[in-house]
């Protein structure tokens, strides 16, 4: 059987991780070869990392970093920030990415996931979503949660999966650094309507989020920073835990 | 020398990241003459089988790595690559392989229907349990039970005699298999942590 997956998630600025709350007040934790080297020591089963620098020089140095991280770290690695074109996506997987993660740039060029699907697989295609709800809606926001896209959250994730997306990132801004567990009503109502893996994230605080996570929720994974990056809990704790109230994982 | 096989299918990061962290002299070429030095050969690839083996004759790879391989070179090859070794694949149409081991390449889902499994969702993609054939070289430095990265649609079928490890997704899936000095494994060692990689190291002591 697949195991249900723990994703620790990495935002790089300026060459450091950083973790904000609700999107802003953003906080620098450290080293992102470190921690990953940390992460994979941990039993993470994947990890992501996704650039929040817009500038070229800055993003020249986010590329070296992933050189280093793939050299040295040998599980999944998903790559996001700033993906725009297909470009973007030869520059990431000639890094060491294994996977692509897009979020406005398929909102602004839907067909850039169609694109991607056909030159790199769909296992290689990501889809990300920020998603809040809006007046009892959940809807879709790009520009790092910023900016109400007027897409509806369903109808997009169902899209973007017909489009050739291979799996989806779905990310509660109501949840997101609040630490008050996930989203479980969004993601059931999305993870149900999609027939590619969904990997939960936003809201995680402690290791019970995540049982609730998978006996409640179809998704397949559990996405979560400032939570590890703060060792609040520990990935081996985490894993041991979910084994117990049977959930399967990798240990 | 290890040579991987270059036949411009996929990405080949992870894959020599993985032998150097290991430390082994790796050679990644489309010469024939470098496999006929080579002292092991991996055959990596990602894709459409069809694709795949178009380009692997066109570059003169098939031949020599045929060849090689039936003189007893020890070759590897991972996911499609391992796929390649069969004698055909029913992914889009019908595909003659390199026929090195019995068997075909089969699609997981027309399987699963077969078997009336529902719940398991295609792609086969994550970590799975891989049940192991615990006497093969490959697997001297691992366990059985311990957990591999897979991704995949399709699965070699019809090759029970040269199966030597598996896991289960509704139906069993062909994880690595064997014929004399010929190895290969459906899941990727260098995505598999630390258990990939002392397959790979493995396969270079064999």
């Amino acid at each position: 059987m697949i195991t249900k997956r723990i994703i620790p998630c990495l935002d790089v600025r300026d060459g450091k991780v950083v973790k904000g709350r609700k999107f802003q007040s953003i906080k620098e934790v450290a080293d992102p070869v470190k921690m990953a080297s940390f992460y994979n020591e941990a039993g993470a089963d994947e990890l992501v990392f996704y650039d929040i620098t817009a500038s070229f020089e800055k993003r020249k140095l986010f590329n070296k970093i992933l050189k280093e991280v793939a050299s040295e770290i040998f599980i999944p690695l998903t790559v996001g920030g700033g993906i725009d074109s297909l470009e973007d996506f030869d520059t990431v997987l000639k890094c060491g990415a294994d996977k692509v993660s897009v979020n406005s740039g398929a909102i602004k060029n839907p067909d850039l996931i169609d694109a991607a699907a056909k030159k790199y697989g769909n296992q290689c295609v990501v889809l990300s979503m920020d998603v809040k709800r809006v007046d009892g809606k959940f809807m879709v926001f790009s520009m790092g949660g910023r900016e109400n896209t007027g897409k509806d959250a369903v109808s997009w994730a169902v899209e973007a999966v017909v489009r050739g997306a291979g799996e989806l990132v779905i990310n509660s801004i109501d949840a997101d650094g609040v630490k008050d567990g996930f989203d479980i009503e969004m993601l059931s109502a999305l993870a149900s309507k999609v027939s590619v893996p969904v990997v939960a994230s936003g809201g995680a605080g402690k290791m019970e989020d995540f049982a609730d996570l998978f006996e409640k929720t179809g998704v397949q994974a559990g996405l979560a920073a400032s939570i590890f990056h703060f060792r609040e809990v520990e990935i081996s704790d985490l894993k041991k835990y979910l084994k117990e109230k049977g959930v399967e994982v990798r240990i | 020398m290890i040579a991987v096989a270059d036949y411009g299918v996929g990405n080949l990061f992870s894959l020599c990241a993985s032998l150097k962290y290991l430390g082994i002299d790796t050679e990644v070429t489309k010469d024939p003459k470098k496999i006929k030095e080579a002292e092991k050969i991996i055959l990596p690839g990602v894709g459409a089988f069809g694709d795949a083996i178009k380009k692997l004759e066109e570059c003169g790879l098939s031949r020599v790595i045929k060849e090689e391989a039936k003189k007893g070179k020890p070759l590897l090859g991972i996911c499609l690559g391992m796929q390649l070794l069969f004698e055909r694949s029913l992914e889009y149409g019908i595909h003659s392989g390199l026929g090195l081991i019995e068997g075909e390449v089969r699609s997981i889902k027309d399987d699963m229907q077969k078997e009336a499994r529902s719940g398991f969702k295609v792609p086969h993609i994550g970590w799975n349990r891989l049940d192991i054939d615990e006497s093969d070289p490959l697997f001297k430095y691992i366990k059985n039970g311990e957990y591999v990265y897979y991704v995949h649609s399709f699965y070699a079928g019809k090759c029970a005699e040269s199966v030597i490890a598996s896991s289960y997704h509704g139906i069993k899936i062909t994880g690595a298999c064997r014929k004399d000095r010929i190895w290969g494994t459906q899941f990727h060692p260098e995505k598999s942590g630390t258990v990939g990689l002392n397959i790979l190291k493995a396969f270079t002591e064999v």
